[in-house]
Protein backbone atom coordinates (compact mmCIF):
# COMPACT_ATOMS: atom_id res chain seq x y z
CA UNK A 1 0.00 0.00 0.00
CA UNK A 2 2.72 2.47 0.93
CA UNK A 3 4.71 1.60 -2.20
CA UNK A 4 1.73 2.55 -4.29
CA UNK A 5 1.55 5.84 -2.45
CA UNK A 6 5.21 6.53 -3.19
CA UNK A 7 4.66 5.78 -6.90
CA UNK A 8 1.81 8.29 -7.04
CA UNK A 9 3.92 10.86 -5.25
CA UNK A 10 6.80 10.45 -7.71
CA UNK A 11 4.46 10.73 -10.69
CA UNK A 12 2.29 13.63 -9.54
CA UNK A 13 4.36 15.32 -6.84
CA UNK A 14 6.59 17.56 -9.00
CA UNK A 15 3.65 18.85 -11.04
CA UNK A 16 1.61 19.48 -7.90
CA UNK A 17 4.46 21.35 -6.23
CA UNK A 18 5.04 23.43 -9.38
CA UNK A 19 1.33 24.34 -9.58
CA UNK A 20 1.24 25.36 -5.93
CA UNK A 21 4.52 27.25 -5.99
CA UNK A 22 4.09 29.14 -9.25
CA UNK A 23 0.33 29.50 -9.60
CA UNK A 24 -1.81 29.04 -6.49
CA UNK A 25 0.51 30.54 -3.87
CA UNK A 26 1.27 33.63 -6.05
CA UNK A 27 -2.44 34.19 -6.71
CA UNK A 28 -3.10 34.19 -2.96
CA UNK A 29 -0.16 36.51 -2.32
CA UNK A 30 -1.22 38.98 -5.00
CA UNK A 31 -4.69 39.21 -3.44
CA UNK A 32 -3.11 40.05 -0.05
CA UNK A 33 -0.57 42.51 -1.47
CA UNK A 34 -3.35 44.39 -3.26
CA UNK A 35 -4.53 45.66 0.14
CA UNK A 36 -1.07 46.83 1.28
CA UNK A 37 1.37 49.60 0.42
CA UNK A 38 4.21 47.11 -0.12
CA UNK A 39 7.16 48.26 -2.22
CA UNK A 40 9.68 45.83 -3.75
CA UNK A 41 12.71 45.51 -1.49
CA UNK A 42 10.94 46.87 1.61
CA UNK A 43 11.02 44.77 4.76
CA UNK A 44 7.61 45.85 5.98
CA UNK A 45 4.25 46.87 4.63
CA UNK A 46 1.02 48.25 6.06
CA UNK A 47 -2.52 47.33 5.26
CA UNK A 48 -4.21 50.24 3.52
CA UNK A 49 -7.62 48.74 2.89
CA UNK A 50 -9.07 49.65 -0.46
CA UNK A 51 -6.76 52.62 -1.06
CA UNK A 52 -4.96 51.01 -4.03
CA UNK A 53 -8.28 50.33 -5.71
CA UNK A 54 -9.57 53.85 -5.10
CA UNK A 55 -6.27 55.14 -6.52
CA UNK A 56 -6.74 53.04 -9.64
CA UNK A 57 -10.36 53.98 -10.27
CA UNK A 58 -10.08 57.50 -8.81
CA UNK A 59 -6.94 58.85 -10.46
CA UNK A 60 -6.88 60.26 -13.96
CA UNK A 61 -4.00 57.98 -14.97
CA UNK A 62 -5.59 54.85 -13.52
CA UNK A 63 -8.90 55.52 -15.24
CA UNK A 64 -7.07 56.29 -18.47
CA UNK A 65 -5.47 52.82 -18.48
CA UNK A 66 -8.85 51.20 -17.95
CA UNK A 67 -10.72 53.23 -20.58
CA UNK A 68 -7.89 52.77 -23.09
CA UNK A 69 -8.02 49.00 -22.62
CA UNK A 70 -11.81 49.07 -23.08
CA UNK A 71 -11.54 51.22 -26.24
CA UNK A 72 -8.85 48.91 -27.60
CA UNK A 73 -10.93 45.81 -26.86
CA UNK A 74 -14.06 47.54 -28.14
CA UNK A 75 -12.41 47.99 -31.53
CA UNK A 76 -10.40 44.79 -31.76
CA UNK A 77 -13.15 42.34 -30.72
CA UNK A 78 -15.87 43.20 -33.27
CA UNK A 79 -13.46 44.08 -36.08
CA UNK A 80 -11.22 41.03 -35.89
CA UNK A 81 -14.12 38.64 -35.24
CA UNK A 82 -16.10 40.14 -38.14
CA UNK A 83 -13.16 40.12 -40.54
CA UNK A 84 -12.12 36.65 -39.35
CA UNK A 85 -15.61 35.38 -40.19
CA UNK A 86 -15.65 37.08 -43.62
CA UNK A 87 -12.24 35.71 -44.55
CA UNK A 88 -13.18 32.23 -43.33
CA UNK A 89 -16.44 32.19 -45.32
CA UNK A 90 -14.57 33.47 -48.38
CA UNK A 91 -11.77 30.93 -48.14
CA UNK A 92 -14.22 28.13 -47.36
CA UNK A 93 -16.15 28.85 -50.55
CA UNK A 94 -12.92 29.06 -52.57
CA UNK A 95 -11.55 25.82 -51.11
CA UNK A 96 -13.69 23.69 -53.45
CA UNK A 97 -12.76 25.40 -56.72
CA UNK A 98 -9.27 26.73 -55.90
CA UNK A 99 -7.92 24.58 -53.06
CA UNK A 100 -4.27 25.59 -53.49
CA UNK A 101 -4.83 29.33 -53.62
CA UNK A 102 -7.24 29.07 -50.71
CA UNK A 103 -4.63 27.24 -48.65
CA UNK A 104 -1.88 29.73 -49.51
CA UNK A 105 -4.12 32.65 -48.49
CA UNK A 106 -4.99 30.86 -45.26
CA UNK A 107 -1.29 30.55 -44.46
CA UNK A 108 -0.75 34.26 -45.10
CA UNK A 109 -3.58 35.25 -42.76
CA UNK A 110 -2.22 33.01 -40.03
CA UNK A 111 1.37 34.29 -40.35
CA UNK A 112 1.02 37.08 -37.72
CA UNK A 113 0.04 34.48 -35.10
CA UNK A 114 3.37 32.67 -35.39
CA UNK A 115 5.61 35.70 -36.01
CA UNK A 116 7.17 37.34 -32.93
CA UNK A 117 4.89 40.29 -32.19
CA UNK A 118 7.67 42.48 -30.79
CA UNK A 119 9.70 42.15 -34.00
CA UNK A 120 6.61 42.84 -36.09
CA UNK A 121 5.83 45.87 -33.91
CA UNK A 122 9.29 47.20 -34.76
CA UNK A 123 8.34 46.86 -38.42
CA UNK A 124 4.96 48.52 -37.82
CA UNK A 125 6.78 51.36 -36.11
CA UNK A 126 8.77 51.89 -39.32
CA UNK A 127 5.59 51.67 -41.42
CA UNK A 128 4.09 54.36 -39.18
CA UNK A 129 7.28 56.45 -39.04
CA UNK A 130 6.25 60.12 -39.52
CA UNK A 131 8.76 60.85 -42.31
CA UNK A 132 10.37 57.57 -43.44
CA UNK A 133 7.24 55.43 -43.14
CA UNK A 134 5.34 53.92 -46.02
CA UNK A 135 1.86 54.69 -44.63
CA UNK A 136 2.38 58.44 -44.59
CA UNK A 137 4.16 58.29 -47.93
CA UNK A 138 1.05 56.69 -49.42
CA UNK A 139 -1.29 59.01 -47.51
CA UNK A 140 0.46 62.05 -48.98
CA UNK A 141 0.52 60.50 -52.46
CA UNK A 142 -3.26 60.05 -52.21
CA UNK A 143 -3.72 63.66 -51.15
CA UNK A 144 -4.23 63.18 -47.41
CA UNK A 145 -2.22 64.99 -44.80
CA UNK A 146 0.36 62.83 -42.99
CA UNK A 147 -0.92 61.12 -39.82
CA UNK A 148 0.96 61.13 -36.51
CA UNK A 149 0.15 57.47 -35.97
CA UNK A 150 1.95 57.00 -32.68
CA UNK A 151 2.65 60.49 -31.34
CA UNK A 152 -0.84 61.99 -31.55
CA UNK A 153 -2.82 61.45 -28.33
CA UNK A 154 -6.09 61.11 -30.17
CA UNK A 155 -4.80 58.59 -32.71
CA UNK A 156 -2.35 56.33 -30.91
CA UNK A 157 -4.81 53.88 -29.33
CA UNK A 158 -6.51 53.39 -32.72
CA UNK A 159 -3.15 52.72 -34.37
CA UNK A 160 -2.45 50.06 -31.74
CA UNK A 161 -5.96 48.61 -32.18
CA UNK A 162 -5.30 48.35 -35.92
CA UNK A 163 -2.23 46.23 -35.19
CA UNK A 164 -4.29 44.19 -32.73
CA UNK A 165 -6.80 43.45 -35.50
CA UNK A 166 -3.98 42.65 -37.93
CA UNK A 167 -2.63 40.12 -35.47
CA UNK A 168 -5.84 38.32 -34.53
CA UNK A 169 -7.82 38.08 -37.79
CA UNK A 170 -5.93 34.94 -38.88
CA UNK A 171 -6.39 33.25 -35.53
CA UNK A 172 -10.13 33.89 -35.62
CA UNK A 173 -10.26 32.77 -39.24
CA UNK A 174 -8.83 29.37 -38.31
CA UNK A 175 -11.41 28.91 -35.56
CA UNK A 176 -14.23 29.88 -37.93
CA UNK A 177 -12.91 27.54 -40.64
CA UNK A 178 -13.08 24.68 -38.15
CA UNK A 179 -16.66 25.69 -37.36
CA UNK A 180 -17.58 25.93 -41.05
CA UNK A 181 -16.22 22.51 -41.92
CA UNK A 182 -18.39 21.02 -39.17
CA UNK A 183 -21.62 22.20 -40.81
CA UNK A 184 -23.17 19.21 -42.59
CA UNK A 185 -23.62 19.67 -46.36
CA UNK A 186 -27.16 18.27 -46.10
CA UNK A 187 -28.32 21.42 -44.32
CA UNK A 188 -27.39 23.50 -47.36
CA UNK A 189 -29.23 21.08 -49.64
CA UNK A 190 -32.27 21.30 -47.38
CA UNK A 191 -32.19 25.09 -47.38
CA UNK A 192 -32.09 25.08 -51.18
CA UNK A 193 -35.20 22.90 -51.26
CA UNK A 194 -36.78 25.48 -48.96
CA UNK A 195 -36.04 28.19 -51.50
CA UNK A 196 -32.79 29.70 -50.22
CA UNK A 197 -31.07 29.89 -53.56
CA UNK A 198 -28.60 32.76 -53.27
CA UNK A 199 -25.40 32.35 -51.28
CA UNK A 200 -26.52 35.28 -49.19
CA UNK A 201 -29.77 33.71 -47.98
CA UNK A 202 -28.03 30.38 -47.40
CA UNK A 203 -25.54 32.22 -45.17
CA UNK A 204 -28.29 33.74 -43.01
CA UNK A 205 -30.42 30.60 -42.98
CA UNK A 206 -27.74 27.99 -42.30
CA UNK A 207 -24.17 29.23 -41.83
CA UNK A 208 -24.71 32.04 -39.37
CA UNK A 209 -27.00 30.16 -36.92
CA UNK A 210 -24.81 27.06 -37.12
CA UNK A 211 -21.75 29.16 -36.30
CA UNK A 212 -23.38 30.52 -33.12
CA UNK A 213 -21.28 28.55 -30.63
CA UNK A 214 -18.08 29.18 -32.61
CA UNK A 215 -18.73 32.93 -32.80
CA UNK A 216 -19.29 33.16 -29.08
CA UNK A 217 -16.12 31.20 -28.38
CA UNK A 218 -14.09 33.32 -30.82
CA UNK A 219 -15.38 36.52 -29.22
CA UNK A 220 -14.42 35.40 -25.73
CA UNK A 221 -10.95 34.27 -26.84
CA UNK A 222 -10.40 37.56 -28.69
CA UNK A 223 -11.59 39.54 -25.67
CA UNK A 224 -9.18 37.68 -23.40
CA UNK A 225 -6.29 38.44 -25.77
CA UNK A 226 -7.34 42.06 -26.24
CA UNK A 227 -7.47 42.71 -22.48
CA UNK A 228 -3.89 41.44 -22.24
CA UNK A 229 -2.46 43.84 -24.82
CA UNK A 230 1.13 44.52 -23.77
CA UNK A 231 3.81 43.78 -26.39
CA UNK A 232 2.82 46.47 -28.90
CA UNK A 233 2.43 49.07 -26.15
CA UNK A 234 5.79 48.24 -24.57
CA UNK A 235 7.53 48.21 -27.95
CA UNK A 236 5.99 51.17 -29.73
CA UNK A 237 4.64 53.73 -27.26
CA UNK A 238 5.42 52.75 -23.65
CA UNK A 239 1.96 54.01 -22.79
CA UNK A 240 2.60 57.46 -24.24
CA UNK A 241 2.22 60.14 -25.34
CA UNK A 242 0.91 61.40 -21.99
CA UNK A 243 -0.64 58.02 -21.07
CA UNK A 244 -2.80 58.11 -24.21
CA UNK A 245 -1.95 54.46 -24.95
CA UNK A 246 -1.54 53.21 -21.39
CA UNK A 247 -3.32 49.88 -20.86
CA UNK A 248 -4.06 47.66 -17.85
CA UNK A 249 -1.20 45.20 -18.30
CA UNK A 250 1.26 47.93 -19.27
CA UNK A 251 0.25 49.93 -16.18
CA UNK A 252 0.72 46.78 -14.10
CA UNK A 253 4.23 46.42 -15.51
CA UNK A 254 5.17 50.09 -15.11
CA UNK A 255 3.80 50.60 -11.60
CA UNK A 256 5.17 47.29 -10.38
CA UNK A 257 8.47 46.85 -12.10
CA UNK A 258 9.56 50.37 -13.08
CA UNK A 259 8.25 52.26 -10.01
CA UNK A 260 8.39 49.19 -7.71
CA UNK A 261 4.95 49.91 -6.23
CA UNK A 262 4.13 46.23 -5.64
CA UNK A 263 0.98 46.91 -3.61
CA UNK A 264 -0.59 49.18 -6.20
CA UNK A 265 0.48 46.91 -9.08
CA UNK A 266 -1.10 43.97 -7.24
CA UNK A 267 -4.39 45.87 -7.09
CA UNK A 268 -4.19 46.41 -10.85
CA UNK A 269 -3.48 42.68 -11.21
CA UNK A 270 -6.53 41.77 -9.14
CA UNK A 271 -8.80 44.01 -11.23
CA UNK A 272 -7.36 42.53 -14.43
CA UNK A 273 -7.79 38.98 -13.14
CA UNK A 274 -11.37 39.54 -11.99
CA UNK A 275 -12.26 41.04 -15.38
CA UNK A 276 -10.91 37.93 -17.13
CA UNK A 277 -12.75 35.64 -14.69
CA UNK A 278 -15.96 37.54 -15.35
CA UNK A 279 -15.44 36.91 -19.05
CA UNK A 280 -15.10 33.17 -18.39
CA UNK A 281 -18.27 33.16 -16.28
CA UNK A 282 -20.17 34.96 -19.06
CA UNK A 283 -18.88 32.36 -21.50
CA UNK A 284 -20.02 29.46 -19.32
CA UNK A 285 -23.46 30.98 -18.69
CA UNK A 286 -24.05 31.79 -22.36
CA UNK A 287 -22.84 28.40 -23.54
CA UNK A 288 -25.23 26.75 -21.10
CA UNK A 289 -28.19 28.85 -22.07
CA UNK A 290 -28.10 29.93 -25.66
CA UNK A 291 -26.14 27.84 -28.00
CA UNK A 292 -27.59 24.37 -28.20
CA UNK A 293 -28.19 23.34 -31.73
CA UNK A 294 -27.28 19.71 -31.74
CA UNK B 1 -14.83 30.31 -62.82
CA UNK B 2 -17.96 31.97 -61.53
CA UNK B 3 -18.18 35.74 -61.19
CA UNK B 4 -18.95 35.55 -57.46
CA UNK B 5 -15.84 33.45 -56.92
CA UNK B 6 -13.73 36.09 -58.68
CA UNK B 7 -15.06 38.80 -56.39
CA UNK B 8 -14.45 36.72 -53.27
CA UNK B 9 -10.93 35.90 -54.44
CA UNK B 10 -10.25 39.58 -55.11
CA UNK B 11 -11.42 40.73 -51.69
CA UNK B 12 -9.63 38.01 -49.77
CA UNK B 13 -6.42 38.74 -51.71
CA UNK B 14 -6.57 42.45 -50.87
CA UNK B 15 -6.92 41.51 -47.20
CA UNK B 16 -3.98 39.12 -47.49
CA UNK B 17 -1.85 41.89 -49.02
CA UNK B 18 -2.63 44.07 -46.00
CA UNK B 19 -1.64 41.24 -43.66
CA UNK B 20 1.63 40.83 -45.56
CA UNK B 21 2.47 44.55 -45.60
CA UNK B 22 4.57 44.69 -42.40
CA UNK B 23 6.38 41.49 -43.43
CA UNK B 24 7.22 42.86 -46.86
CA UNK B 25 8.26 46.22 -45.41
CA UNK B 26 10.55 44.50 -42.91
CA UNK B 27 12.16 42.29 -45.56
CA UNK B 28 12.44 45.19 -47.95
CA UNK B 29 14.25 47.53 -45.53
CA UNK B 30 16.45 44.64 -44.41
CA UNK B 31 17.93 44.40 -47.92
CA UNK B 32 18.00 48.12 -48.70
CA UNK B 33 21.37 49.87 -48.57
CA UNK B 34 21.73 52.64 -45.97
CA UNK B 35 21.25 55.52 -48.40
CA UNK B 36 18.04 54.05 -49.78
CA UNK B 37 16.43 53.70 -46.35
CA UNK B 38 16.91 57.41 -45.66
CA UNK B 39 16.13 58.60 -49.16
CA UNK B 40 13.07 60.84 -49.50
CA UNK B 41 11.91 58.65 -52.35
CA UNK B 42 10.25 55.91 -50.31
CA UNK B 43 9.47 52.68 -52.16
CA UNK B 44 7.86 49.47 -50.97
CA UNK B 45 10.40 47.27 -52.75
CA UNK B 46 14.18 47.76 -52.70
CA UNK B 47 15.89 49.09 -55.81
CA UNK B 48 19.36 47.66 -55.27
CA UNK B 49 19.02 44.83 -52.74
CA UNK B 50 22.04 43.80 -50.67
CA UNK B 51 22.69 41.31 -47.86
CA UNK B 52 25.02 43.78 -46.13
CA UNK B 53 22.51 44.48 -43.32
CA UNK B 54 22.30 40.78 -42.46
CA UNK B 55 26.07 40.54 -42.32
CA UNK B 56 26.09 43.61 -40.04
CA UNK B 57 23.36 42.14 -37.78
CA UNK B 58 25.19 38.82 -37.47
CA UNK B 59 28.75 40.06 -37.05
CA UNK B 60 28.44 43.49 -35.36
CA UNK B 61 25.46 43.05 -33.02
CA UNK B 62 24.29 40.67 -30.29
CA UNK B 63 21.49 39.20 -32.43
CA UNK B 64 23.17 35.73 -32.54
CA UNK B 65 23.42 35.81 -28.74
CA UNK B 66 19.72 36.67 -28.44
CA UNK B 67 18.83 33.81 -30.78
CA UNK B 68 20.95 31.42 -28.71
CA UNK B 69 19.31 32.65 -25.50
CA UNK B 70 15.96 32.04 -27.15
CA UNK B 71 16.94 28.44 -27.91
CA UNK B 72 18.23 27.86 -24.36
CA UNK B 73 15.18 29.39 -22.67
CA UNK B 74 12.46 27.89 -24.87
CA UNK B 75 14.27 24.52 -24.96
CA UNK B 76 14.78 24.55 -21.19
CA UNK B 77 11.15 25.44 -20.55
CA UNK B 78 9.81 22.74 -22.87
CA UNK B 79 12.13 20.02 -21.51
CA UNK B 80 11.21 20.75 -17.89
CA UNK B 81 7.51 21.09 -18.71
CA UNK B 82 7.46 17.64 -20.32
CA UNK B 83 9.57 16.09 -17.56
CA UNK B 84 7.09 17.22 -14.92
CA UNK B 85 3.87 17.02 -16.93
CA UNK B 86 4.04 13.65 -18.72
CA UNK B 87 4.10 11.48 -15.55
CA UNK B 88 1.46 13.65 -13.85
CA UNK B 89 -0.84 13.59 -16.88
CA UNK B 90 -0.42 9.81 -17.13
CA UNK B 91 -1.29 9.34 -13.46
CA UNK B 92 -4.33 11.62 -13.79
CA UNK B 93 -5.56 9.61 -16.76
CA UNK B 94 -4.81 6.02 -15.70
CA UNK B 95 -4.24 5.76 -11.98
CA UNK B 96 -6.67 5.89 -9.13
CA UNK B 97 -5.05 7.77 -6.28
CA UNK B 98 -6.29 9.78 -3.37
CA UNK B 99 -6.57 13.45 -4.29
CA UNK B 100 -6.86 12.74 -8.00
CA UNK B 101 -10.08 14.70 -8.35
CA UNK B 102 -8.68 17.58 -6.32
CA UNK B 103 -5.58 17.60 -8.50
CA UNK B 104 -7.58 17.57 -11.71
CA UNK B 105 -9.88 20.34 -10.46
CA UNK B 106 -6.80 22.39 -9.54
CA UNK B 107 -5.39 21.95 -13.03
CA UNK B 108 -8.65 23.20 -14.55
CA UNK B 109 -8.75 26.13 -12.10
CA UNK B 110 -5.13 27.01 -12.91
CA UNK B 111 -6.09 27.24 -16.59
CA UNK B 112 -7.92 30.45 -15.69
CA UNK B 113 -4.78 32.17 -14.37
CA UNK B 114 -2.77 34.08 -16.97
CA UNK B 115 0.91 34.48 -16.22
CA UNK B 116 0.57 38.25 -15.66
CA UNK B 117 -1.38 37.55 -12.49
CA UNK B 118 1.41 35.61 -10.80
CA UNK B 119 4.30 37.83 -11.95
CA UNK B 120 4.61 40.07 -8.87
CA UNK B 121 4.81 37.32 -6.21
CA UNK B 122 7.06 35.18 -8.44
CA UNK B 123 9.35 38.18 -8.88
CA UNK B 124 9.47 38.73 -5.10
CA UNK B 125 10.28 35.06 -4.56
CA UNK B 126 13.09 35.05 -7.11
CA UNK B 127 14.51 38.27 -5.67
CA UNK B 128 14.44 36.70 -2.21
CA UNK B 129 16.48 33.70 -3.43
CA UNK B 130 18.78 35.95 -5.53
CA UNK B 131 17.73 34.15 -8.70
CA UNK B 132 16.81 37.16 -10.83
CA UNK B 133 19.01 37.80 -13.87
CA UNK B 134 19.62 34.15 -14.65
CA UNK B 135 18.42 31.50 -17.06
CA UNK B 136 16.75 29.90 -14.04
CA UNK B 137 14.56 32.97 -13.59
CA UNK B 138 13.56 32.88 -17.25
CA UNK B 139 12.79 29.14 -17.28
CA UNK B 140 11.58 27.96 -13.87
CA UNK B 141 8.22 29.84 -13.50
CA UNK B 142 6.85 28.13 -16.59
CA UNK B 143 7.46 24.56 -15.42
CA UNK B 144 3.96 24.66 -13.94
CA UNK B 145 1.78 24.32 -17.00
CA UNK B 146 -1.88 23.68 -16.33
CA UNK B 147 -2.51 23.84 -20.06
CA UNK B 148 0.05 21.13 -20.82
CA UNK B 149 -1.16 18.90 -18.00
CA UNK B 150 -4.76 19.24 -19.10
CA UNK B 151 -4.01 18.67 -22.78
CA UNK B 152 -1.83 15.59 -22.17
CA UNK B 153 -4.23 14.11 -19.66
CA UNK B 154 -7.01 14.29 -22.25
CA UNK B 155 -4.76 12.64 -24.83
CA UNK B 156 -3.52 9.90 -22.50
CA UNK B 157 -7.08 9.16 -21.35
CA UNK B 158 -7.87 8.02 -24.91
CA UNK B 159 -5.29 5.22 -24.65
CA UNK B 160 -7.15 1.92 -24.04
CA UNK B 161 -7.01 0.67 -20.45
CA UNK B 162 -6.19 -2.86 -21.67
CA UNK B 163 -2.95 -1.64 -23.18
CA UNK B 164 -1.85 -0.09 -19.89
CA UNK B 165 -2.88 -3.24 -17.96
CA UNK B 166 -0.94 -5.44 -20.36
CA UNK B 167 2.19 -3.35 -19.77
CA UNK B 168 1.67 -3.63 -16.01
CA UNK B 169 1.36 -7.41 -16.24
CA UNK B 170 4.58 -7.46 -18.24
CA UNK B 171 6.19 -5.87 -15.20
CA UNK B 172 6.77 -2.41 -16.59
CA UNK B 173 7.17 0.31 -13.98
CA UNK B 174 4.60 3.11 -13.85
CA UNK B 175 7.22 5.69 -14.86
CA UNK B 176 8.17 3.38 -17.72
CA UNK B 177 4.55 3.19 -18.90
CA UNK B 178 4.26 6.98 -18.77
CA UNK B 179 7.33 7.49 -20.95
CA UNK B 180 7.41 4.41 -23.16
CA UNK B 181 3.70 3.88 -23.81
CA UNK B 182 1.65 6.98 -23.00
CA UNK B 183 4.21 9.48 -24.35
CA UNK B 184 4.67 7.91 -27.83
CA UNK B 185 0.96 7.16 -28.22
CA UNK B 186 0.10 10.73 -27.28
CA UNK B 187 2.81 12.16 -29.52
CA UNK B 188 0.55 14.23 -31.81
CA UNK B 189 -0.76 16.07 -28.75
CA UNK B 190 2.74 16.37 -27.31
CA UNK B 191 3.89 17.99 -30.57
CA UNK B 192 0.90 20.35 -30.60
CA UNK B 193 1.76 21.36 -27.03
CA UNK B 194 5.46 21.72 -27.89
CA UNK B 195 4.64 24.10 -30.74
CA UNK B 196 2.37 26.09 -28.46
CA UNK B 197 4.98 26.29 -25.70
CA UNK B 198 7.93 27.18 -27.93
CA UNK B 199 5.94 29.86 -29.78
CA UNK B 200 4.60 31.39 -26.58
CA UNK B 201 8.00 31.62 -24.91
CA UNK B 202 10.07 32.54 -27.97
CA UNK B 203 7.68 35.47 -28.47
CA UNK B 204 7.20 36.48 -24.83
CA UNK B 205 8.34 39.93 -23.77
CA UNK B 206 6.54 40.40 -20.44
CA UNK B 207 8.53 38.09 -18.19
CA UNK B 208 12.01 38.62 -19.73
CA UNK B 209 11.45 42.36 -19.33
CA UNK B 210 10.75 41.83 -15.63
CA UNK B 211 13.10 39.03 -14.66
CA UNK B 212 16.32 40.21 -16.34
CA UNK B 213 18.20 43.47 -16.70
CA UNK B 214 21.37 41.86 -18.07
CA UNK B 215 21.53 42.28 -21.89
CA UNK B 216 23.59 39.07 -22.11
CA UNK B 217 20.49 37.13 -21.01
CA UNK B 218 18.09 38.83 -23.41
CA UNK B 219 15.71 36.56 -25.31
CA UNK B 220 14.95 37.53 -28.95
CA UNK B 221 12.07 40.01 -28.29
CA UNK B 222 13.93 41.62 -25.38
CA UNK B 223 17.12 41.70 -27.43
CA UNK B 224 15.63 43.39 -30.48
CA UNK B 225 14.47 46.20 -28.18
CA UNK B 226 17.99 46.61 -26.73
CA UNK B 227 19.26 46.78 -30.30
CA UNK B 228 16.64 49.33 -31.36
CA UNK B 229 17.23 51.56 -28.34
CA UNK B 230 21.00 51.55 -28.88
CA UNK B 231 21.08 52.18 -32.61
CA UNK B 232 19.10 55.44 -32.15
CA UNK B 233 17.54 55.51 -35.58
CA UNK B 234 20.65 55.23 -37.73
CA UNK B 235 20.91 51.47 -38.31
CA UNK B 236 17.38 50.74 -39.42
CA UNK B 237 18.57 48.30 -42.11
CA UNK B 238 20.43 46.03 -39.67
CA UNK B 239 17.55 46.43 -37.17
CA UNK B 240 15.10 45.04 -39.72
CA UNK B 241 17.55 42.30 -40.66
CA UNK B 242 17.71 41.41 -36.96
CA UNK B 243 13.92 41.41 -36.67
CA UNK B 244 13.71 39.14 -39.72
CA UNK B 245 16.22 36.71 -38.20
CA UNK B 246 14.15 36.63 -35.00
CA UNK B 247 10.85 35.77 -36.64
CA UNK B 248 12.50 33.41 -39.14
CA UNK B 249 12.65 30.17 -37.09
CA UNK B 250 8.95 30.13 -36.20
CA UNK B 251 7.76 31.46 -39.55
CA UNK B 252 9.79 28.85 -41.44
CA UNK B 253 8.59 26.17 -39.03
CA UNK B 254 5.02 27.29 -39.63
CA UNK B 255 5.37 27.29 -43.42
CA UNK B 256 6.89 23.78 -43.35
CA UNK B 257 4.33 22.29 -40.97
CA UNK B 258 1.20 24.41 -41.33
CA UNK B 259 -1.25 21.78 -40.11
CA UNK B 260 0.67 21.05 -36.93
CA UNK B 261 1.22 24.73 -36.20
CA UNK B 262 -2.43 25.66 -36.64
CA UNK B 263 -3.32 22.72 -34.41
CA UNK B 264 -0.81 23.73 -31.74
CA UNK B 265 -1.72 27.40 -31.77
CA UNK B 266 -5.43 27.48 -32.48
CA UNK B 267 -7.28 24.21 -32.75
CA UNK B 268 -6.32 23.04 -29.29
CA UNK B 269 -8.94 25.63 -28.49
CA UNK B 270 -7.35 27.21 -25.45
CA UNK B 271 -4.68 29.78 -24.85
CA UNK B 272 -2.48 29.81 -21.79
Amino acid sequence: MSRRWITDLVLVGPAAIALILFIFLPVCIVFVLAFTDYQFGARTADFVGLENFSDLFGSRIGRKAITNTLIYAGIVIPTSVGLGLLVAVGLHSLSKTLPRISNALKAIYFLPVAATLVAMAVSWQMLMHPSLGLLNHWAVALGFSPVQWLSDRDTVIYSLAMIGVWQSVGYNMVLFLAGLSAIPETLYDASEVDGAESGWSRFWLVTWPMLGPTTLFVMIVTAATAFRVFETVATMTQGGPAFASDTIVYALYREGFVYFKAGYASAITVVFFLALLLLTVIQLVLVERRVHYR
Amino acid sequence: MKMSNMIVLGLVSVGAAMILLPFIWMLSISVKPHAEVFSTDITLLPKSPTLQNYWHAISQTDIPLYLMNGVIVTGGILALQLLVTVPAAYALAHRDFRGRNVMFASVVAALLVPFHVTAIPVFIGFAEFKLLNSYTALILPFVATAFGTFLLRQAFARIPKELIDAARIDGMSEMGIAWRIAFPLGLPTVIAFAIFSVTAHWNDLFWPLIATTDPDLATPPRGILYFRDEESGDDIGPLMAGATLIIAPLVIGFLLAQKRFTQGLANTGLKG
